[in-house]
């Protein structure tokens, strides 16, 4: 089977997004392309869990509704699944606690309490039992799970080893899934594409306050500090975090700042001095449904126009929302590039869906390479502000024998001393205003705009994001184009109205309620027919974008 | 050097009479001190909040980072994290480090990074004309509290104390020479100092003749001491007319500090074909 579903689902505590990385590893050693969405309630015990394992042979970037195999390891999991049930799934479980009733599917209960009783194992390897047996059921070899288990569970591995092996025996086999011809991909959740982007591009120091979905990307870069020589820094709120990127941008270290839209909330007085000291920083702000707390582990696409329009006063900045993990990879390493080519504030606009969820990454897709900012020729006096053509001025960083380097956030002369002088005021104004231009025509370089599936249908989906995935596997169905808007600012207008001059109907696509893509859009002249949007804070499956739609162009 | 080297063409627009004066000159004279001493004034940065106290790194022709309203810590901390052979030192105020941004001097001590942070505090806000401040006395008839605030003022040496800032003493804008003793002590000091200056302001809070009739300096004590230094800055609560006003070093120990104690904190600079190899190992492990 080229296109195969698994959820796995169980109480806050059993480990279920765990669980669901392994059958992701499983498949991945097979050949498959791999994509999961794990859904879970802002709590640490109990509640529901579910991660859902999408396997295909071609890359993907959305689940299906229904699932071909479904592995209960409580009575809830298979209660609120059930409709997920094909004629033809089937069903695992821990037999203990699950009591199932369906005659509809096929299924094989483990006693999973019994085994580990008589392997004298921890109730936290009842995931390797029930991982075991769900091998046997798909039909994976026992090397491979072996192999996985050695890799990515090697803690106590002889003990979950024989755990694995006894569901492994005890189950039976449901189909075969066969090895792919084509390489293994590793697989990443978004959060970890960003931080291996914003490393490639050469990041010194990271630096956070926890705020899910952002929360993943700081023990990301924690735990790659020793290896890549980061600096990787929690202080006491996202007001501190904000100001002390600045800080390690003034003294030329490259740096990085992760939250959400709360904790972003704090940092746009320290935004607005980025813009006016011209200090480079890089953002990764990962939706979830506001407004305030919100649903805290939710995704949503709410918070784009605030992102453009965050600060006080007028300056430049780049957005960009990239729509899987290659994206991420590739964009967060460009907006670290983007910021220190022009002294602005760089965004990398995900979402939860982007950020937590999990998928193949294939990195020749997501090169980038470090660039080398404007540096000071070391003629003459130094000036930070120094009026130039495109408005950027070279940088110099302490300490630099008889020169003084002076970043100022009030107004400014090219020297960096206060002034309210008008004329300088305009002149520094324009001075933005150029970085912006400039910015914007490196934008020319970069495909800014992408466009998937066939021209001159009927209609095409305009997305950004997490939608991308979605939106053009929907597409295809109906041999309709997608048109995903990468870089949200600047603003590549005349890209968008080129990739949408063929389109009869243009039908965007949005996890909001307000469409805000196609407001922006509408801004600079393009007309967006229908809406379709979601704002319960799940994504969008393919079966929903594909009853929309149809309902859209009925 | 000569200090008046360490000036700008910046025109000085601090009220005749102003205690900022004394901590501009005294923090001249220390910084060209320094230099000849051999600690080069390239390597010194300097970093400012908002509020009159902030207009001191445009006056001084040094590396410097006028930060915004409470947030001269997070890039001083950053600054130094980044390059530990910088002398960072903030200038901060009242209404700056001790309401808007409390939370990042209660960190710093916390910390106990390699800074200084230099309190203005003259228990007015000045550049918006008048209002009371965390230390200003209870009753403070100001332009948000015309009936007298009703707050008791903040105790911020004995704040320091408690949170863990390792230098603590407190000047007086009157007594210029005392000042760059004690500034010269602090920037010296290995860990998070704090000094405070008693900088009064001419306009909306004169008080130097309360000050003048109050102040004295503290002798013989000893600064090793928590229990000694808290009783001397409990001594006076910045409150009531009466109590004198001890000056000088309450505080001094050499205690851990965050850069010293952070694991694998030692920047390591790799180039891109090592970078390239560490990332080829992280996605190994991904798959």
């Amino acid at each position: 089977m080229e296109d195969f579903s698994t959820l796995i689902g169980g109480i806050a505590g059993d480990g279920i997004n765990e669980a669901g990385l392994t059958i992701g590893h499983l498949f991945s050693r097979l050949g498959y392309r791999i994509y999961m969405y794990y859904d879970y309630p802002s709590l640490i015990r109990g509640g529901h869990n579910f991660s859902l394992i999408r396997a295909a042979g071609n890359k993907i970037g959305t689940h299906k509704e229904k699932v071909d195999v479904l592995i209960a390891l409580n009575q809830e999991t298979l209660e609120k699944h059930r409709e997920r049930l094909k004629d033809k799934s089937f069903v695992i479980y821990d037999a203990d606690k699950v009591k199932p009733k369906e005659s509809k599917s096929n299924g094989c209960g483990l006693s999973v309490s019994q085994i580990l009783k008589e392997e004298g194992a921890i109730p936290i390897m009842k995931n390797s039992c029930i991982l075991g047996g769900f091998c046997r059921v798909v039909g994976i070899e026992w090397p491979v799970i072996e192999e996985v288990m050695k890799k990515h569970i090697p803690n106590k591995l002889e003990l979950n080893l024989k755990v694995a092996r006894r569901g492994y025996d005890s189950a039976v086999e449901f189909c075969r899934m066969e090895k792919l011809d084509q390489e293994s991909l590793p697989i990443m959740t978004g959060n970890e594409a960003v931080g291996v982007g914003l490393i490639k591009a050469g990041l010194k120091a990271y630096v956070a306050y926890p705020m899910t979905p952002s929360s993943s990307l700081l023990a990301f870069m924690a735990q790659s500090a020793p290896d890549f020589g980061l600096k990787v820094i929690h202080p006491e709120n996202e007001i501190a975090v904000m100001l002390m990127a600045q800080g390690f941008a003034y003294a030329g270290i490259k740096a990085a700042v992760g939250t959400s839209g709360g904790g972003f909330c704090l940092m746009t007085e320290g935004l607005s001095l980025a813009g006016q000291a011209e200090m480079p920083v890089v953002i990764l702000m990962a939706q979830r449904v506001g407004p305030s707390t919100g649903l805290p582990t939710y995704t949503a696409q709410g918070d784009l126009h605030f992102i453009l329009n965050a600060g006080q006063g007028e300056f430049p900045r780049f957005v960009a929302a990239p729509g899987d993990a290659e994206e991420a990879c590739y964009w967060s390493g460009t907006a670290l590039n983007m910021a220190w080519k022009f002294q602005v504030p760089a965004f990398i606009l995900t979402d939860k869906s982007v950020s937590e969820n999990v998928y193949s990454l294939e990195i020749s897709a997501s090169e980038v390479k470090a660039e080398a900012p404007l540096l000071w020729d070391a003629q003459g006096k130094y000036s930070r502000y120094k009026y130039s053509e495109t408005g950027v001025s070279p940088l110099a960083y302490p300490s630099r024998k008889g020169q003084v380097i002076k970043a100022n956030g009030y107004g400014h002369d090219e020297y960096g001393i206060t002034t309210e002088d008008p004329k300088i005021a305009v002149q520094m104004a324009d001075k933005r205003l150029l970085k912006g231009q400039a910015l914007a025509k490196e934008m020319g370089n970069y495909e800014t705009v992408k466009v998937y599936g066939k021209s001159g249908g009927k209609a095409a989906l305009l997305c950004w994001g997490s939608n991308k995935g979605v939106c053009i596997e929907a597409g295809e169905q109906f041999g309709l184009k997608t048109v995903q808007v990468v870089v949200l600012s600047p603003f590549p207008a005349e890209r968008v109205k080129e990739s949408l001059k063929d389109a009869e109907r243009v039908v965007a696509v949005e996890g909001n309620s307000t469409a805000q893509l196609a407001r922006l859009a509408g801004f600079y002249g393009i007309h967006v027919d229908e809406k379709i949007l979601k704002y319960d804070g799940r994504p969008f499956s393919l079966d929903d974008l594909v009853s929309e739609i149809g309902r859209v162009l009925a | 050097m000569n200090p008046k080297d360490l000036g700008t063409y910046a025109k000085n627009t601090w009220c005749p009479g102003c205690g900022n004066f004394s901590i501009l000159n005294a923090m001249k004279a220390v910084l060209a001190e320094l230099d000849e001493e051999g600690f080069p004034i390239e390597k010194v940065v300097l970093v400012s909040g908002i509020g009159c106290h902030g207009k001191i790194v445009d006056y001084l022709n040094v590396n410097s980072f006028y930060s915004i309203h409470g947030r001269t810590l997070p890039v001083a901390m950053a600054i130094k994290l980044a390059n530990p052979e910088l002398k960072v030192i903030c200038f901060s105020g009242d209404g700056d480090c001790l309401a808007e941004g409390l939370d990042h001097l209660i960190f710093a001590a916390k910390r106990n990074l390699d800074i200084t942070l230099v309190l203005h505090d003259n228990r007015v806000y000045g550049l918006t004309t008048g209002q009371y401040t965390p230390t200003s006395p209870q009753g403070f008839k100001g332009k948000s509290t015309p009936l007298g605030s009703a707050e008791l003022p903040m105790n911020p040496p004995e704040l320091m104390l408690v949170s863990g800032a390792s230098y603590i003493a407190r000047g007086y804008s009157h007594g210029i020479e005392f000042l760059q003793k004690l500034f010269k002590e602090a920037i010296l000091h290995k860990g998070f100092s704090f000094m405070e200056v008693l900088q009064v302001c001419m306009t909306y809070n004169n008080l130097y003749e309360s000050y003048n009739k109050r102040v004295y300096e503290v002798k013989d004590n000893d600064t090793s001491s928590f229990d000694e230094a808290m009783r001397i800055i409990r001594s006076w609560s910045y409150d009531g007319p009466e109590a004198p006003i001890p000056l000088g070093k309450f505080y001094q120990v050499d205690a851990p500090r965050f850069d010293q104690i952070f694991p694998g904190f030692e920047l390591k600079d790799l180039g891109e074909a090592d970078r390239e190899t560490e990332i080829r190992k992280v996605l190994e492990k991904s798959i």
